[in-house]
Order: C-alpha cells, then sequence, then structure tokens
C-alpha cells in the first residue's frame, strides 16, 4: 500500500471506506496518527500505511455549547450540545474525533479512560458526502 | 540545550495602548493610532517618531476579522512610518509577543537602534459564529476542526484531563476568574473592569429597573453555577472561564540599552527570550502543559540567568482560566497539579506571593488576540515603574515575565524584563 500518498487526501478516502488507517515509518517504526509524510522521530521519509483496530481509551473530552457554524447546521446548538475529545488508540497514538454513546443531560458523567470503538459517521449527499471519525463509549 | 544570547542589550523606553472593548465605530487603524500616541506620551524625555526605524505588528487575522489584508503598511503608514519596513507577524494569539520577540532580535542583532512593536486586532465586527469559526482556524483544520473543535473546545477538554488526574474541579477555575476580575476593576483599560461581586449587583440593579424580578443569588458561586447568568460555553468551561471578544491596540518603543537613557531614567530591560512550536493537541504525549511554554521559559531563564523563583510578577496567557492554571505550572511557578491549589488560596493574588495577571489577564482586560502579546508588557512596564495606580504590586518588582500562547500551544513565546538601577 505504499503507493499511496501520505496526504490529508487519502486519510479521508480511508475514512470513507470505513478504515482509520496511521503511518509508520519503515526506518525507526514510529507511528503517527493522523498520518504524517515525513516521520518526526528520525525524519525519515520511508513510510507505509496501517490500519488501526479502532479499539481505545478517553483522553480527553468536552462538550460544545457554542459550535462552528458547520456544525451549527448539523443542528447543534446551545440547547443541543455534542461532544467531541482525544481517543488513545491501544496502538498507542491519540486522534480528535466526535464521541458518540455519551448523555448531554449529564456532560460530567463521561470518565477519562473510558473505552472506546472507533466509528464512521457518515454526512450529506452526492459531490457533498463526506465520513468524519467517531468513537462510541461502551 | 543550546545557551543562546543576545548580541546586545535591549530596553522599552515607551508603551501604550487603546481602550480594550467592543467599539463599532473604530477600525484595526484608529485603534492603533490611539495606542501609538499614548506611547508617545509615555516618553519620559520626549522623542522625535521620525527616528522609529521599523515596525513588527502582530496581528492574528484582520484578513477574516474585517476583510482587511496586509495591515503592517497600513499601521505603519497610519502613524506616518512608511517608507520604513513594516512587518506583519502571525502565530495565533502569540502574534504579539512574537512581534516583540522579532523587535527584541532585530535591536540585539545591532541592525537597528530604535524599533516599534504593535499589536491590533478588531474582533467584534464579526458574527460570533464566524469569530467562533475564525478562532477555531488557529488549530489543525484538516484533523481537529472536523471532530468539531472550537478554541474553547481545546481547552475545555485539556480542563477534563488535568481535572481527571490532579482533582481539580470547575469551582477551581472559578478561583481564577475571580481574581483576575478584582484586578481588571482597577485596570481603567479594562474590557471588562469590574469585579464578579459588582457585576452581581448591576445585573440585579438592571433587572429592577426594568421591573422584572431581579435573580436572586446567594453567593459568588451561586451566581456562577447559573446556567442563565453564566452558560456552559465548551464543558466544563462557561462564559466566565473565557476571555472575551475584543477590540484593541497595543505600542512599545524598544531601543538599544545603552540608548535607553536619551529617552527615559526608567528604562524596563528584556534580558531573556524564548519561544518554541508543538504539534497538533492530539499529537501530545501530556494533555496537562504545554510542552512549547516549557521549552520557550527554559531558554529564557538560561539566557537571563534567572530562575523561577527570581520572578516577583508576571503577565500569562489566560485566554481560559485552565490556560491560567497550567500557565502558571509551566513556567515553573508552581509544581504540576498545584497550580489550581495556589490560585484557590491566593497566591496568585495582587498580594500574594507571586501575583499573576494584576492587570485583570485576557479574561478581564480583553483579548483583541493580536494586540494581548504586548499589552501583557505594558502592564509589566507600569508595575515595575510604579506607575499601575490602584493596582499597583506593594514592594520592589526587579523582574518579571511574560508569557503568550498562540493556539492550543503550537506557539509559546515568553519574554525576562528586568528594572536596573
Ligand atoms: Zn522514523
Amino acid at each position: 500500500m505504499t503507493e499511496i500518498a501520505f496526504t490529508t487526501a487519502a486519510f479521508n478516502q480511508f475514512l470513507a471506506e470505513h478504515k482509520l488507517m496511521a503511518s509508520r515509518c519503515v526506518e525507526c517504526g514510529a507511528l503517527a496518527l493522523p498520518p504524517r509524510a515525513i516521520c518526526v522521530a528520525c525524519h525519515g521519509d520511508r513510510l507505509e500505511w496501517v490500519e488501526m483496530v479502532g479499539k481505545g481509551k478517553l483522553a480527553a473530552f468536552t462538550w460544545i455549547y457554542v459550535g462552528p457554524t458547520f456544525m451549527n447546521a448539523e443542528g447543534f446548538s446551545r440547547t443541543n450540545p455534542y461532544c467531541t475529545g482525544i481517543v488513545e488508540l491501544d496502538e498507542g497514538v491519540k486522534i480528535s474525533a466526535r464521541l458518540l454513546g455519551v448523555d448531554p443531560k449529564n456532560p460530567g458523567a463521561i470518565k477519562i479512560g473510558t473505552p472506546m470503538t472507533v466509528e464512521f459517521l457518515e454526512r450529506g449527499a452526492g459531490e457533498e458526502k463526506r465520513t468524519f471519525l467517531a468513537f462510541r463509549a461502551e | 540545550m543550546t545557551q543562546r544570547k543576545l548580541g546586545r542589550g535591549v530596553a522599552i523606553v515607551g508603551a501604550g495602548m487603546s481602550k480594550f472593548g467592543a467599539f463599532p465605530d473604530k477600525t484595526s487603524r484608529d485603534l492603533f493610532v490611539e495606542a501609538f500616541k499614548e506611547m508617545r506620551a509615555s516618553i519620559d524625555k520626549g522623542f522625535d517618531p521620525e527616528i522609529i526605524e521599523t515596525l513588527y505588528l502582530g496581528n492574528y487575522s484582520s484578513d477574516l476579522f474585517e476583510k482587511q489584508g496586509h495591515t503592517a503598511p497600513i499601521m505603519a503608514d497610519a502613524v506616518g512610518l512608511t517608507p520604513r519596513p513594516a512587518t506583519r507577524v502571525e502565530d495565533a494569539c502569540a502574534s504579539g509577543g512574537v512581534a516583540l520577540r522579532l523587535g527584541v532580535l532585530a535591536v540585539a542583532s545591532g541592525m537597528y537602534d530604535v524599533v516599534l512593536v504593535g499589536g491590533v486586532e478588531r474582533m467584534t465586527k464579526l458574527p460570533t459564529a464566524e469569530v467562533t469559526d475564525t478562532l477555531g482556524s488557529a488549530g489543525d483544520t484538516l484533523y481537529e476542526t472536523p471532530a468539531g473543535f472550537t478554541f474553547p473546545g481545546f481547552y475545555a477538554a485539556m480542563a477534563t484531563a488535568y481535572m481527571h488526574r490532579y482533582g481539580m474541579t470547575p469551582e477551581h477555575l472559578m478561583s481564577v476568574a475571580i481574581k483576575n476580575h478584582a484586578n481588571g476593576a482597577l485596570n481603567p483599560k479594562a474590557q471588562f473592569g469590574v469585579s464578579i461581586p459588582d457585576w452581581m449587583e448591576q445585573r440585579v440593579q438592571a433587572a429592577l429597573k426594568k421591573g422584572k424580578p431581579a435573580p436572586t443569588w446567594k453567593s459568588i458561586s451561586d451566581f456562577l453555577h447559573d446556567d442563565a447568568a453564566n452558560p456552559m460555553i465548551a464543558y466544563p468551561l462557561r462564559l466566565f472561564d473565557c476571555s472575551p471578544i475584543t477590540d484593541g491596540a497595543a505600542c512599545l518603543l524598544l531601543v538599544a540599552a545603552e540608548r535607553a537613557r536619551e529617552f527615559t531614567d526608567q528604562p524596563i530591560h528584556i534580558i531573556g527570550v524564548g519561544q518554541a512550536s508543538d504539534a497538533a493537541l492530539h499529537y501530545r504525549a501530556d494533555l496537562t502543559t504545554l510542552r512549547a511554554a516549557r521549552v520557550a521559559v527554559q531558554d529564557a531563564y538560561a539566557m537571563a540567568g534567572v530562575t523561577a523563583r527570581d520572578i516577583r510578577i508576571a503577565e500569562v496567557h489566560d485566554c481560559f482560566t485552565i490556560a491560567e492554571v497550567i500557565a502558571t505550572e509551566d513556567m515553573e511557578f508552581f509544581a504540576p497539579g498545584t497550580g489550581f491549589k495556589m490560585a484557590q488560596e491566593g497566591v496568585t493574588a495582587r498580594d500574594g506571593a507571586k501575583p499573576i495577571n494584576t492587570s485583570g489577564g485576557l479574561k478581564s482586560k480583553g483579548h483583541p488576540v493580536g494586540a494581548s502579546g504586548v499589552a501583557q508588557t505594558i502592564e509589566i512596564w507600569k508595575q515595575m515603574r510604579g506607575e499601575a495606580g490602584a493596582r499597583q504590586v506593594k514592594g520592589d518588582i526587579p523582574l518579571a515575565l511574560t508569557h503568550n500562547v498562540g493556539g492550543t500551544g503550537q506557539t509559546a513565546v515568553v519574554h525576562i524584563y528586568e528594572r536596573k538601577g
């Protein structure tokens, strides 16, 4: 799979195929998620794509009550907040993602360290269709 | 770590700022002129602006905030500096601090003797949702924005990681807001220059005046837990945990230290500078500290030959209450995981052992992002010269520090100041 360039477009194409892909340095073995085109551990530029299993633990979270315009367009608001955060995968790397399976009526109830499983959210249709990364609390 | 040093001494001999606030009729240009005029008037022995050799201007996003790019020559022209070089610096909310650093390097290099450093941002013209988008673009728009992160959201996420690790509660964060509003109430330039108890009283009076039922808060804590008066912005951060959207500008005049006495008998010397960068939040090993701030301050302490213990007062980047807690640890004033206790116990209050943000901080003074790093230095200038009025810290202030952060800590810049003689 090394022929696919290490770009955001490639990462997003993998998401559309419901794959969460990281890059791994062939020189030193360092894993990077989001993927990188140059290894920041050894500055090597020989990399390979590796698929993440999609399991991890919650590292940080927040409930957004005042959102950006594109999330407001999805129907979120002060009275309908959404949860987002950072998940640390079993492979040892972290990623920002939307969080599901959590209770907006009790924003403090979710605990750091909660086991999380990857999900892929489809939003929009036709040309506008896009897949977003999410994790669901177990 | 490489021990870096300045090529020659650099001193501040003038400082001025506009009023911070929301000014529908003032453009960036108007705000910058206001700051420049106050800076000019602050130079004890007077000076002819003709001797200014170059301008470094901190500005985050005039392009998005007011549809005006190429801001540096416009500001230079507004104060009569063309055809001198004018350079805009953009490092998100650290733009002002980084502009100052470049001004210091320009003087220290020997190339210039007299440098104007400025910062300006006009934010309130844009609707709040678009301000949220613009500030959010200081994060990683490819990998963080799609998750729905906002700027308060990033710091809120750091707060949840910190709370989990160290047992802090949202109530501890409130003590930072209460302190900074108490300080800002004594700062005539502050946007929300009112203490929280006075704010509550104003709300009661306003309700009574309108013939509406007055709020019945029994305490400050009661008010700060009121979802109507202090709404949640990004859990666990509420409105009073967040710095406001602000219009404002600030200016400093830097000169070669050997020429400082031509301008004033009370120059403030910059003896340590440090700057560092970092990756997006999810790439970092530890979400409860800003690595860039730690690297920057270690460089600055090494250059100045001082330690955290020597610093009498500091202005730190409290874009959110949690950011001040983390900053006081990153600057090595307090051990990791203890900053929130120090805030609650009054150690960081104006009369405490380590006064933090005597100006009111970004929280109460306001946060016109590109100007904030420069305005922090103005508070240090006033405090070290004994000109801070009602909020003057008691006793001698031989050494002070500013800490200015861009984004979630992808940029951090630290300066150390000394009052000699
Ligand atoms: Zn490598």
